[in-house]
C-alpha cells in the first residue's frame, strides 16, 4: 500500500498483535494476578527504609529545630529550598505530557501519561515537605491558609512565599484530579476483572459506579480536555511562581527576569529526564515493552533533548546579562560561580546539563535504554546541583564582603534529601502494584485506531 | 407484570462499528431512550444515541469567572480592609502582586467545577444500576460494546424491541431487569 509509505520509517506506537482484550488483560494482570515479584520486594523494601530514615530526620528536626541543618545567616537557604525547587521541577514534565501532549493531539502519550501524573503527584508531595520542614516552627504551617480569624490576621498576600502556597495547593490538586479522572474508566475495567471481593469492593468504590456508558464517556472527554487545557498554563505558572521566590529578591544572582521561563524550562527538562529513570526499568522488569515501545522512549530522549538546550540557552543568557547588565555585583556573583569555592558545582553542572546532554543528538544513543537511563540519571544529578548552586552561592556572596560565608550540609539535610527520594519511590512502588500503570481505555482506543 | 419490572433490553455487540450502526438504526427507527456502554470513548456515539450537547464547557468557564473575582477579592479584602499593611508607601491595592494568587484560585475553581461538573452531570458516584445485572455485562468495561434500549421509551415493547434489536446481528439479546 503505497499511501502507508512514509509511516514505514516509524516503529509503530504499540507492538502489533494486541487486541482490546488483551491490552485490557496485560495491564490489570499487572495488578490483579500477578504476585509478589523479588525485584519489587526489594525496590520496595529499600525504599521503605528510606522512609523510615526520613522519618527519623524530620523526627529530629522538630525536636532540636532547623538548627540541624548546615543553614546560617546569610545562608538562610540551603538544601530544603533546593530540594523543593528540583522536586516540583520534576513534576511539570508529567502534567506536560499529559496535559499538553493531549492538547496537541499526540498519540504517543497514550501508554506512558498515567505513570507520567503519577509521577507528578509523587513528586509534588516530596516538594510540599520541604517549605513546611523550612519554616521553623512547621506547626504553624496553617498560618499560610487564608481564612477569617479571631485575630483578624491574614497572610500577606504580597509575597511571593504564600503565592508558592497557593501554586503548589493548586497544582497538586488539579494534578491528582486529572490524574483520577483518566483513571475511572480503568478503575472500572479492574473492578469488572477482580476476582477477590475485597479487590472488587475498592475498585468498584473508586471507580464510582462508572459503566462506559457512551454519554458518561461525551462528558469524561469534556471534563479531561477541559482540565488539560487548564494544567497547562498552570504548570508555567507553578514554576515561574517558584522562581518568584527568588527574583523578587534584590540578592545578586537572584533577581534576574530570565528566572520565571528558565525555571520553567529547568523543571521540563528534569521531568523528562525522571520519566526516562522511571519507565526503562519499568518497561523491562515488567515485560511491557509491547504498550511502552522504543518509539516512545525514543521521543522522550528527544524531548529531554529539546528542553535541554533551552535549560543551556539559559545558561549562557544568565552569564551574558550578568556581564552585559553592568551590575558589579551580579558579575562578581557570576565569576564567584565559576572560579570560587562552589566552582566546581557549577562546572558539575556544566558537565551534566550541556555537555553529556549533547550526547542525544546521536540517534544511536537515543535507540539505547542503557545509555538513555544513565544520561537521564546524570540529568536529573545535574538539575539537582543546578537549583542548589542557584540557592546557596546566591546567598554566600552577595553585597558585603563581610558576610561573605560558606553553607556545608549536615548529615540532616543528606538524609532528608536522601528520605525524600525513597518517599517518591515508595509511593511510586505502590503505585505500580495497586493501579493500573497504563491508561487502558486509551491504549485500547490506540489499537482499534493503528489496527485500521 | 414482568413488564414493568424491565428497565430495557440489551444487545451485545463485537466491534464499535457494529455498535455505532446499531445506535444509528435504532435512532432511525424511532427509539429515543436508549444508551451504549463501550470500553473506551467512541467517536460519533453519543451523537447516534441522542445526546443533548452538554453545557460542561460553560460551568467550568463560570467556575473559572468565580475563581477570579473571589481569589481576587478575597486579597482585596485581606489587604485593604481587613489587615491594612503599609509596606513602603505602596497602595494597599497593589493589585499586580494579586495576580499570581487570582490566577492559582481561577484554574482550581474551574477545574473542581469541570470534575463535579461532570461527576454531578452523570450521576455519579452511583455504585448500583439495573444495566450491572446483565450477564457478561462486566465485559462492557473490557472488549464488548452494549446498546440498550430502556423501557421509558415510549416506542419500547418487549418482544418488538428485542426482535429489532436481534435483527443487528448482536452476539447476545437480554433483558435488564430494573
Amino acid at each position: 500500500m503505497a499511501r502507508q509509505e512514509p509511516n514505514r520509517k516509524r516503529p509503530p506506537l504499540i507492538r502489533a498483535g494486541y487486541t482490546l482484550a488483551s491490552v485490557a488483560d496485560e495491564v490489570s494482570g499487572l495488578v490483579l494476578r500477578r504476585s509478589l515479584t523479588w525485584n519489587w520486594m526489594l525496590g520496595f523494601g529499600l525504599a521503605l527504609l528510606l522512609v523510615g530514615m526520613l522519618a527519623i530526620a524530620v523526627a529530629v528536626l522538630f525536636y532540636r529545630g532547623v538548627g540541624i541543618w548546615g543553614i546560617n545567616i546569610p545562608v538562610a537557604w540551603g538544601f530544603a529550598i533546593g530540594n523543593f525547587v528540583w522536586w516540583i521541577g520534576i513534576g511539570h514534565a508529567g502534567t506536560l505530557i499529559s496535559a499538553f501532549l493531549l492538547l496537541m493531539r499526540q498519540k504517543w502519550r497514550t501508554s506512558i501519561n498515567r505513570s507520567a501524573e503519577a509521577m507528578t503527584l509523587f513528586a509534588l508531595v516530596c516538594a510540599a515537605l520541604f517549605p513546611l520542614l523550612h519554616l521553623g516552627r512547621p506547626w504553624y504551617a496553617y498560618w499560610l491558609i487564608p481564612y477569617p480569624n479571631t485575630m483578624g490576621l491574614w497572610p500577606q498576600f504580597r509575597s511571593p512565599l504564600v503565592w508558592d502556597f497557593f501554586a503548589v495547593l493548586t497544582y497538586l490538586t488539579v494534578s491528582f484530579l486529572f490524574w483520577y479522572v483518566g483513571m475511572i474508566p480503568d478503575l472500572a475495567t479492574l473492578r469488572d476483572r477482580a476476582r477477590h471481593p475485597f479487590q472488587r469492593l475498592t475498585f468498584g468504590v473508586l471507580a464510582m459506579g462508572w459503566r462506559g456508558s457512551a454519554r458518561h464517556w461525551h462528558r469524561h472527554q469534556t471534563a479531561y480536555l477541559l482540565l488539560a487545557a487548564l494544567a497547562t498554563p498552570l504548570v508555567i505558572s507553578v514554576h515561574s511562581i517558584v522562581s518568584l521566590d527568588f527574583a523578587a529578591a534584590i540578592v545578586p544572582g537572584w533577581h534576574s527576569t530570565i528566572f520565571p521561563p528558565y525555571f520553567v524550562a529547568g523543571a521540563v527538562f528534569s521531568g523528562f529526564a525522571m520519566v526516562l529513570t522511571l519507565l526503562i526499568p519499568l518497561r523491562a522488569a515488567y515485560g511491557l515493552e509491547g504498550l511502552i515501545t522504543m518509539r516512545h522512549v525514543e521521543l522522550l530522549a528527544k524531548m529531554l533533548l529539546a528542553t535541554g538546550l533551552i535549560v543551556d540557552y539559559s545558561y549562557v543568557m544568565e552569564v551574558f546579562t550578568a556581564w552585559y547588565g553592568g551590575n558589579p555585583y551580579d558579575w562578581s556573583l557570576m565569576l564567584d560561580r565559576m572560579t570560587g569555592a562552589y566552582a566546581p558545582i557549577f562546572w558539575a553542572v556544566m558537565l551534566c546539563n550541556v555537555g553529556v546532554l549533547q550526547l542525544l543528538w546521536w540517534p544511536r544513543v537515543r535507540a539505547n535504554p542503557a545509555w538513555l537511563f544513565a544520561i537521564a540519571l546524570v540529568a536529573n544529578l545535574g538539575m539537582w546541583m543546578e537549583r542548589v548552586m542557584i540557592v546557596i552561592t546566591s546567598l554566600h556572596h552577595d553585597f558585603l564582603s563581610s558576610r561573605w560565608t560558606m553553607y556545608y550540609p549536615t548529615v540532616w539535610d543528606w538524609a532528608t534529601l536522601v528520605g525524600t527520594v525513597g518517599l517518591f519511590f515508595f509511593l511510586f512502588f505502590l503505585f505500580i502494584r495497586l493501579l493500573p500503570v497504563i491508561s487502558i481505555s486509551e491504549v485500547q482506543k490506540l489499537v482499534v485506531e493503528e489496527g485500521r | 407484570m414482568s413488564e414493568q419490572a424491565l428497565y430495557g433490553v440489551m444487545a451485545c455487540f463485537e466491534t464499535q462499528e457494529e455498535v455505532l450502526d446499531a445506535a444509528k438504526h435504532a435512532r432511525a427507527a424511532g427509539y429515543r431512550r436508549m444508551d451504549a456502554f463501550t470500553p473506551y470513548p467512541i467517536e460519533g456515539l453519543s451523537e447516534a444515541i441522542g445526546f443533548e450537547r452538554i453545557r460542561l464547557p460553560l460551568l467550568v468557564l463560570i467556575g473559572g469567572i468565580c475563581g477570579c473575582v473571589g481569589g481576587f477579592g478575597m486579597q482585596y479584602v485581606a489587604m485593604v480592609h481587613g489587615y491594612p499593611y503599609d509596606v513602603g508607601g505602596r497602595p494597599l491595592n497593589s493589585w499586580p502582586s494579586f495576580v499570581p494568587i487570582t490566577f492559582e484560585v481561577t484554574i482550581l475553581v474551574a477545574a473542581l467545577a469541570a470534575v463535579f461538573g461532570m461527576l454531578v452531570a452523570s450521576g455519579l458516584p452511583r455504585p448500583h444500576h439495573p444495566v450491572f445485572a446483565v450477564p457478561g455485562f462486566e465485559r462492557a468495561t473490557f472488549d464488548r460494546f452494549f446498546l440498550c434500549i430502556e423501557a421509558e421509551d415510549p416506542m419500547f415493547e418487549r418482544d418488538a424491541t428485542r426482535r429489532f434489536l436481534e435483527a443487528l446481528n448482536p452476539t447476545d439479546v437480554s433483558d435488564v431487569p430494573c
